[in-house]
């Protein structure tokens, strides 16, 4: 398989056009901001995104033809990017998404155009619940799929009460909220909970001394990013691991950014979707080839891309080729990639998959992760889905 | 609510820690506003960059080549920055300097993106500041005590500089009425030049002095931003005492802010704001009465 490649980044085009693609090529929108506060996420997702065509695109008999917009973090940006993919580029299918706020601007004109998309990031609840569309499959997670487990997993390893913080925006309230729901449903307390101006927060230490004082066993956060980082070095500052351990969502201690974390991540127990040290044949191949690309290991963001290229090509591999068919196929793709078994649920497109819980430890080479425990997967409730069920071509 | 005193004392510690961030990098912007009448809105990049900088250096030579490193790299970068742009948009007028400035936020935000990527940095404590001493019968972070150490020096070295020194008189006399200053004899571009390199300085020892603390992201400069310009209107411009009381201000607001009312925390802060500018518009203690 060749790829070709159109860019349309203002000004700066990095990639080039080589030729104008044939009436068979399949043309691929992918939508990822390269610029703003996610452009690091951005340019993993691509990196797995390239590295999963590259694997398993040779077999395929039609051209792949990637068109690469900048979304940046702007919902309004993001949706005339789309507009311009689906409307002038005639895109066969998109792939991408980092914010949720983007998705929700971009969420009409997909479902209205028929278009499928391949959500490789935002995590938001609705885009698989009260707003699913039959075009729209995600192949990353939902903020609840990732913290409701953990809510059941700490309450059965006997702790009593937490006190709960996460950054005051959407996503930070559905993390929180899907954590407690389950945890309290298995019998644990909150006993206390905090939401932190979102990236406004300099000083997380009156919040973390708030917790210390509520008495709470434990402490669960959902943090990201530069936030994340902020807060797991002022969190070990102030010598808190020892009265008040730190559980959260996997996204406090990312790969993509554990190592600025350093020492203060150790001993930290949180869940995700993936870790670079998953023990399997797959993920192992995945991370070597991953490391040789690319010189670093991967993140959830990575394998994230990697899994949506693996996804559209076992759909382009069924003799789809155009949008309605490839949005049908979408909907019945099921492998086993570096995260173990996937497959997309059915009512909702959301993906399901299996959750781990680990540990970040300090290692030879940097930090790394201990895979406590391999959390079954489950499919998250329709919450208020409704579409058509998958009709078998 | 916890009635423990320790707990007071904690977030007493906790507010003056933000204070004294705050205090570095906004006692630059206020001089160089109060004397030169410009407006840096760039002096957030230039804390990144700070950041940048003593990330880089200290993981090579370590913390204290960092932060002595960061601000005279900053201060050079304020060099270039005078002599290239702000020396030309001296006589243009609030708006223009307004835009080239905010332009310039996100010239120095890519650049920052081009030489060290998008991903977060990071930079260690060293030995002798990490960890937690025992003061007042809490346990707190020693670093957060040097930052608080550290603002205090500079300001009683800042206080003592202009309150007794030929140099200081004559940055107070500039900025009391320049052009009566200059009919004196005082070279004022050469003072604003100085000032202008000090204020740049004490941004980059700011942004070093955060690295640890916070994360080093591109975005950081800009996040700063708006709490430096809140201390600078709520304290009054150009002054070193506004400096001070603005930043111990919004240290206290938004720390005690977070701990009795979390739901309000966001919006204290620029509630007060609003308070200072219609009681008193030109802030607590401006320069000039």
């Amino acid at each position: 398989m060749k790829f070709t490649c159109t860019a349309a980044l203002t000004g700066l085009a990095s990639l080039f056009c080589t030729q104008m693609a044939a009436a068979d090529d399949i043309d691929v929108g992918v939508l990822l901001p390269f610029s703003g506060v996610y452009a690091a996420l951005g340019n993993e997702i691509e990196a797995g995104f390239t590295l999963g065509l590259e694997t398993f695109g040779s077999d395929l008999d039609v051209e792949i033809v990637l068109h690469r917009e900048d979304t940046e973090v702007t919902p309004a940006t993001g949706l005339t990017r789309a507009r311009r993919l689906i409307l002038q580029d005639d895109v066969d299918v998109m792939v991408g998404i980092v914010s949720s706020g983007v998705l929700g601007a971009i969420r009409d004109i997909v479902h209205g155009a028929e278009v499928p998309l391949i959500v490789a990031n935002a995590g938001n609840d609705e885009a698989t619940g009260a707003d699913c569309s039959p075009y729209i499959t995600r192949v990353s997670f939902s903020n609840s799929q990732v913290n409701r487990p953990m809510g059941t997993w700490m309450a059965d390893q006997g702790i009593g009460t937490v006190y709960t913080l996460a950054p005051d925006y959407a996503a930070g309230r559905q993390m929180i909220d899907a954590f407690t729901a389950a945890y309290t449903a298995a019998g644990g307390t909150v006993v206390g909970s905090d939401f932190t101006p979102f990236q406004q927060t300099q000083d997380f230490g009156p919040y973390i001394a708030q917790a210390q004082a509520s008495g709470a066993e434990a402490l669960y956060v959902f943090y990201a990013g530069g936030e994340a980082i902020s807060f797991v070095n002022q969190y070990d500052s102030f010598g808190a691991a020892e009265g008040l351990p730190l559980y959260g969502s996997g996204f406090l201690t990312s790969q993509l950014y554990v190592n600025a974390e350093g020492e203060s991540a150790d001993g930290i127990v949180t869940a995700l979707h993936y870790v670079p040290t998953i023990d399997s044949p797959e993920n192992a191949a995945f991370v070597e080839a991953f490391q040789a690309a690319n010189d670093r290991l991967p993140s959830e963001f990575a394998v994230q891309g990697y899994d949506a290229a693996r996804a559209l090509i076992e759909a382009l591999s069924t003799g789809a080729n155009d949008r309605e068919s490839i949005a049908t196929a979408l909907r019945q793709v099921s492998f086993t990639g570096p995260r173990g078994l996937l497959s997309i649920d059915p009512v909702t497109n959301n993906l399901i998959q299996p959750i781990y819980v680990y540990e970040t430890v300090t290692g030879t080479d940097g930090m790394t992760q201990t895979v406590l425990a391999e959390l079954p997967a489950e499919a998250d409730p329709a919450n208020g889905c409704a579409m058509p069920s998958v009709v078998s071509n | 609510m916890t009635t423990d005193l320790g707990f007071w004392t904690l977030q007493t510690l906790n507010a003056l820690q933000l204070s004294m961030l705050l205090f570095l990098l906004s006692i630059g912007l206020t001089v160089i506003f109060g004397l030169m009448h410009f407006v840096n809105l760039a002096h957030g990049a230039l804390y990144a960059l700070g950041a940048y900088i003593a990330a880089s250096v200290a993981s090579v030579a370590g913390f204290w080549a960092a932060i002595i490193i960061a601000p005279l790299g900053v201060a050079l970068t304020g060099v270039l920055l005078y002599g290239g742009l702000i020396q030309r948009m001296r006589k243009s007028g609030p708006m223009a300097q307004v835009l080239v400035t905010f332009g310039l936020i996100f010239a120095l935000l890519d650049l920052t993106r081009i030489l060290w990527g998008d991903l977060a940095l990071a930079m260690d404590t060293p030995a002798l500041l990490s960890g937690q001493v025992n003061l007042l019968g809490v346990t707190y972070p020693t670093y957060r005590l040097f930052i608080i150490l550290l603002g205090g020096v500079i300001f009683t070295a800042l206080a003592l500089t202009l309150a007794r020194t030929q140099i200081g008189a004559m940055i107070r006399a500039g900025v009391d009425n320049d052009s009566m200053a200059a009919c004196l004899g005082i070279n004022v571009e050469r003072l604003f030049f100085v000032v202008f390199c000090v204020g740049c300085a004490l941004a980059g020892l700011a942004g070093a002095v955060a690295a640890p603390l916070l994360s080093v992201t591109p975005g950081m400069g800009l996040q700063i931003l708006i709490p430096t310009l809140i201390v600078i209107v709520i304290g009054g411009l150009g002054s070193l005492k506004g400096a001070i009381a603005g930043s111990l201000i919004y240290g206290f607001v938004q720390t005690f802010g977070a701990v009795l009312a979390p739901q309000l925390a966001s919006v204290l802060i620029y509630a007060l704001l609003a308070a200072v500018l219609v009681i008193k518009p030109v802030g607590l203690f401006p320069a000039k009465g």
